[in-house]
Order: C-alpha cells, then sequence, then structure tokens
C-alpha cells in the first residue's frame, strides 16, 4: 500500500475517533461547555494540557529550528516547559479554588472592576487569535505536504472537524480529544525519532543515544570542517543577554496564556490541579526532550549525506528526489562541480520572506537548502521505516494543530460569550441563552481562523512575538498580584496592565517595523540587546512595579475583596456544588 | 473577617515552600543551564558537553520533578494545617 493511501487511511480513522469522542461527550449546560463538568482525572487533563499546548509548530517546525540555533534553541526547549513550574506553583490551584470559567473572569471579580474584566477579554481574544490563525495554517500545510490537496480544503476541513466537537462538546468534547490527539500526536513523534537514533547510534532511546554516543562530538566536528560554528557552544545566533530574556518571557508567557490556564479549571479539585500540571509537563517533557535529540541526528545525517557526494548519486536516494520536489530541500550546484558543497549562509536569495530557487545567492559556498521542516518530515524516510509510519507522522501533525485550535476556540469564545457578553453586557441572560451565545461566538472566530489560514498574512510568525509579550506582560502579573497580594487593588492593576501591554505592544512594533509596516531598518534594534521576542519581560516587571506603587497609594480593596484573597488560597471547599 | 492563625502559618508554609521550589527552578533554568554553560561544557556528562545537556535536557528533567515535589509537599501540608478536601 502506498504512503498515501495509508495517509487517507490513518488520517480519516483517527478524524472518525475525534469526531465520535466529541459527539460521546455533547453537553447540556455552561458547566459543561465551559469546564467540562469539573470533572477530569488530572492525569488525563495533563495529556489534554500537552496536546492542547503543543502546537503545529512544536511538532513540525520546533526540532528544526534548533537543528539551526544549536545550543542556542534552548530559549524554545526551556521557555515553553519552564512556564509550567510557575503554573503549578503560582496559579493554577487558586484559579481552580475560585470555580471560575476563564481568565477574565478571575481579573474582573477580583479587582471589582468590569475596565479590569473588559482589558483581559480584549487581551485573551487577541492572544488567542493569533495563535488560532498559525494552527489552521498548520492543518493546511500538513494536508497539502501529505495528501494531494490544496491549502484551502485542508484548513476547510480542519475547521469544520473542529467545529463540530467543539459546538457540540465545548470544553468537555475539546479535552477528551485532546486526550486522544496527545496520544496520537506522541506515537508519531516517537516512533521515528526511535528508528533514527538507533540507525545512528545504536541506541533507540533518543535522550539516551544524545548523551551517551559520540553523536554530539561528531556534528560538533563536522560542523567545525564545514565552517559553522560548534552545535553545542552557546550564545553564536543570540547574545547571553537575549538568551535569558527570551527564556524568561517565553515562560512566563506559557503561564499567562489564557488557553493554557482554563484547562486547569476542569479538574474535580485544587489537588488535581497541582497534579494535573506535572502529568502535563511529563507529557510535554517527552516530546521536548526527544525534539533536541532528533535536531541533532537530523541535521548530522542530512549533512553526512548530503556534503561532498556527486550531486547526480544524491539524487538518486528517493527521499531526497521527493523532497526536493516539494521545496523543503533544494541543491543548487553554485561553482559547477557535480558535487555538492554545504557550507554556512543561504543557498538562495530571499524573496518575501521565501527562498526564490531561481535565484542562487553567490556571495557564499552553500549549494543545499534546508527547510526547517524536513527535519521531522523526513525522518520516516531517512529511517527507512515503512509507509504507515509517514501516515503516523501526518495524523499526528493534524492531531498537534487541532488540538491546539480547539483550545483556543474554547478560550476565544468564553471570552466573547462568558466575559463580555454575559458578564458585562447582559448579566441577566438566563442559561440557555448564554450556551447558545457561547457555540456562535465560535462561528465567526472559526471563520476568522480559516480566512488568516488560507490567506496567510506575511506577519503571522511576527505575531507569535505579541501573543506570548501579551500575555507575560498583561495577563500574568494581573493574575499574580491579584492571588499573592491582598493589598493589591484594581487602581493598581489596571494601571499595571495598561503600562505593560502599552510598552510591549509599543516596541514589537518599533523592532518589527519591517515585517509589520514595510520600514526598510528596524526603528529600535533592540532594547540592551533584548529583541522583540525577549520583550515581554521587560513589560512584565513595568506592570508589576506600576501595579505595586499604584495600589500604594490609593485606598485598599475592600474587605469582601480581600476575603476573597483569603479564600481562594485554602483548597477546601473547591469540590463544592456552587452556583456560578 | 480574618483568616485564623493557623491558616495564616499554612500559607506562609507554602510561600516558604514555593520560594525555595523557585529558586531551584531558576538556579537551574537561567544560571546553570545559560549563564554557566559556557564554562559547564568544558565537562561532559556521558559524552556530551554539560552545559549544553542542562539546557537542553537537564533543566527539563528538573522542572518536572518540581512540581512533582510541590504537588506531593502541599498533599501534607494540606492535612497537616486542616485544609484539604475529603
Amino acid at each position: 500500500m502506498s504512503a498515501e493511501l495509508w495517509t487517507y487511511l490513518i488520517v480519516g480513522l483517527s478524524f472518525l475517533f475525534y469526531i465520535y469522542i466529541g459527539y460521546a461527550s455533547r453537553v447540556r449546560d455552561t458547566k459543561g461547555f465551559y469546564v467540562a463538568g469539573r470533572s477530569v482525572p488530572p492525569i488525563a487533563n495533563g495529556a489534554a494540557t500537552a496536546a492542547d499546548w503543543m502546537s503545529a509548530a512544536s511538532f513540525i517546525s520546533m526540532a528544526g529550528v534548533i537543528s539551526v540555533l544549536g545550543y542556542d534553541g534552548a530559549i524554545y526547549l526551556m521557555g515553553w516547559t519552564g512556564g509550567y513550574v510557575l503554573l503549578a506553583l503560582l496559579l493554577a490551584p487558586y484559579l481552580r479554588k475560585y470555580r471560575k470559567f476563564t481568565v477574565p473572569d478571575f481579573v474582573g471579580d477580583r479587582y471589582a472592576s468590569n475596565a479590569a474584566r473588559t482589558i483581559a477579554a480584549i487581551a485573551t481574544i487577541l492572544v488567542s487569535l493569533v495563535y488560532i490563525a498559525a494552527q489552521m495554517r498548520g492543518v493546511g500545510i500538513v494536508f497539502s505536504r501529505f495528501l494531494a490537496l490544496d491549502i484551502a480544503q485542508g484548513v476547510l476541513i480542519g475547521v469544520a472537524v473542529v467545529a463540530f466537537f467543539a459546538i457540540l462538546g465545548g470544553m468537555k468534547g475539546v479535552t477528551w480529544t485532546q486526550a486522544a490527539q496527545y496520544a496520537v500526536l506522541i506515537i508519531a513523534y516517537l516512533i521515528p525519532c526511535f528508528a533514527l537514533a538507533y540507525m545512528l547510534t545504536g541506541n533507540p532511546i533518543p535522550q539516551l543515544a544524545l548523551a551517551f554516543s559520540d553523536i554530539s562530538e561528531r556534528i560538533n566536528q563536522l560542523q567545525a570542517e564545514l565552517g559553522f560554528g560548534e552545535y553545542t557552544a552557546p550564545f553564536q545566533n543570540k547574545p547571553m543577554i537575549d538568551v535569558l530574556a527570551v527564556t524568561a518571557a517565553l515562560m512566563i508567557g506559557t503561564a499567562g496564556l489564557p488557553h493554557v490556564i482554563i484547562r486547569f479549571y476542569t479538574t474535580p479539585d485544587v489537588r488535581s490541579a497541582r497534579y494535573s500540571a506535572f502529568w502535563a509537563l511529563l507529557f510535554i517533557g517527552l516530546l521536548y526532550t526527544t525534539a533536541p535529540a532528533l535536531a541533532m541526528f537530523a541535521r548530522y545525517n542530512l549533512i553526512e549525506t548530503l556534503n561532498n557526494k556527486p550531486i547526480e548519486q544524491v539524487r538518486q536516494i528517493d527521499w531526497v528526489a521527493k523532497w526536493e520536489r516539494t521545496g523543503l530541500l533544494k541543491i543548487v550546484d553554485k561553482n559547477g562541480d557535480g558535487i555538492v558543497q554545504v557550507a554556512k549562509g543561504k543557498a538562495f536569495k530571499e524573496k518575501g520572506g521565501k527562498p526564490d530557487f531561481n535565484e542562487p545567492d553567490m556571495s557564499n559556498p552553500n549549494e543545499v537548502h534546508l527547510d526547517n521542516d524536513i527535519i521531522v518530515l523526513s525522518t520516516p524516510e531517512v529511517a527507512r521505516l515503512a509507509p504507515f509510519v509517514i501516515a503516523l507522522l501526518a495524523a499526528g501533525g493534524l492531531a498537534a494543530a487541532l488540538s491546539t485550535a480547539s483550545g483556543l476556540l474554547i478560550a476565544i469564545s468564553s471570552a466573547v460569550a462568558h466575559d463580555l457578553y454575559y458578564r458585562v453586557f447582559n448579566p441577566r441572560a438566563p442559561e440557555r441563552l448564554r450556551l447558545l451565545v457561547g457555540r456562535l461566538a465560535m462561528i465567526p472566530v472559526l471563520a476568522i481562523a480559516a480566512y488568516f489560514g488560507i490567506n496567510p498574512p506575511g506577519f503571522v510568525a511576527q505575531l507569535v512575538a505579541f501573543a506570548f509579550g501579551l500575555a507575560a506582560s498583561g495577563l500574568f502579573p494581573a493574575i499574580l498580584l491579584g492571588i499573592f497580594d491582598r493589598r493589591m487593588n484594581y487602581q493598581g492593576a489596571i494601571a499595571g496592565m495598561a503600562v505593560g501591554l502599552t510598552f510591549t505592544t509599543v516596541m514589537i512594533m518599533l523592532m518589527r517595523a519591517p515585517q509589520l509596516f514595510g520600514t526598510s531598518q528596524p526603528i529600535i534594534k533592540d532594547v540592551f540587546g533584548i529583541s522583540a521576542e525577549g520583550i515581554g519581560i521587560i513589560g512584565m516587571f513595568l506592570n508589576m512595579i506600576t501595579a505595586l506603587i499604584v495600589s500604594r497609594i490609593t485606598a485598599p480593596p475592600p474587605a469582601q475583596i480581600q476575603e476573597l484573597v483569603d479564600s481562594i488560597r485554602i483548597p477546601r471547599g473547591a469540590g463544592e456544588a456552587l452556583e456560578e | 473577617m480574618k483568616p485564623t492563625p493557623s491558616i495564616q502559618v499554612y500559607w506562609r508554609a507554602n510561600v516558604r515552600l514555593i520560594a525555595v521550589l523557585l529558586s531551584i527552578w531558576f538556579l537551574v533554568g537561567y544560571v546553570v543551564s545559560i549563564v554557566l554553560a559556557p564554562t559547564l561544557n568544558q565537562w561532559r556528562l556521558g559524552e556530551v558537553p554539560l552545559g549544553f545537556w542542562f539546557a537542553q535536557q537537564g533543566s527539563i528533567y528538573v522542572f518536572i520533578l518540581l512540581i512533582w515535589i510541590y504537588a506531593r509537599r502541599m498533599d501534607t501540608l494540606d492535612r497537616v494545617y486542616d485544609v484539604h478536601e475529603d
């Protein structure tokens, strides 16, 4: 059976499975719709959170990005895992105890202010919209790479599947499909990695093969010969200060992302919220400790296979031929010697952020273009695995994209329907109407996500810096201070959010001006060496300092707010039946 | 209503535990894995440079362990101060 047939079969089966789960967990009340009835056991919630968190980018692109960055790739590995420590210790248990539906819910009630609620709701919607567009794009790319579908068709199929289980099952449907999607994506990721590790080092466990074989030695030598820096040497792409700042901003941004936080609302009690965070990071860590091993192995293997070999001979390797057709890999014989040369620099000139294959870049001797995505996508063929493993990889990539998209969809629709419509606009709305509005709110969100998935604006990649920056500089401090500082009042929280969000937004726009406004140079290059990706950390500190100062020169919050803070600090009572 | 003294002690114990664990988080994530990485790369774990290993492997293991320790310790604290759920 061909890989394409296998792919239709496995992807089709996995979709039917998700749709079945969505149908089986359909809901009738807002508690089921927004927080899965608070009945999700920690291990299932951990798996759902892991799938929620790991996006198409984590699955398909991250290992490739790390393979280019070498040591410096640690910013993503640590940045996208370390935030869970903050979540587990500082936020999740207390937000769970508060027994509400959304992040703006907490901010609005804790500061008894609809202004604070509205800022938090808008930040939630902006952050999540940016993210969901990228996921839909990921769905389209997986479809187009593995199957003979164009991106638009792929995006529409993805939207239809997500719409089905999210509208019918709300958070409950999303939770159980995410748990299933975690199983699919982790199996799909690990099998080819095991095979490649075994092929290159004789040890099938990637984490052990990385540490206890001579592979790191070999790649360091190879890179040095070809004029790259040592793979394992720090700070070759970014100065230390920026590595620190980006890592911190990604960690804190993670902890402030609404679609991640609301996953912890679904557990039966505070204790399960803590253990959920443990399971979540364990499940995420499984992929995040495998990815850097894969990055190293695949880069070594690709360079070793291609470099210094006659072009005709290389092109006879079936996976080289296949990926050259897709443009993820491209060889150009710049000096006409018939031998492939891998070196530092770009093989082709860039046009609109993409390599232009008609224009070799003659300023350097590098003759091979490698797209980041090829590191993961080519692994099954490079390791000579059966065609059904390729199909599994497609199903895994789709699981990663769909699970993240559906989590984001819940975060956005709850901010629109619960926070803005019900809490601010129409507090008397009856339960049935609120449920209906929650379901209806998903439709325009999916339409927008599908539109941007099919017609991605050139600045989508730039927007991710915004998502983490806004979450780190706006939402995280407001929640943290709301729990740990009884004296924090709405004046402080609003002033802090305003300063943090404004600073971060303006700075990112200035630093990313070429991509956003088409200027020839960034208006500001960096701040003390910190780039746009890391600027959120400064925004976070500005937010906190402003909030602390303003709250201390204004009146303390009323007694019932201080009692609320006291009550969320103790676990007992989280499971009580309560009118929400 | 002011929280009872025992609840205040519980909260202080919780905050102390968080401070200890987040210090380890900071030390491993930022000091060992980033600031000291060039120095630690002189040594090896197995055959891979140590600073690199911490940045791309070890730190993640430590993060997972920290959350597990916190959840376990809080189980005990919740019971000692009688704020647990049945």
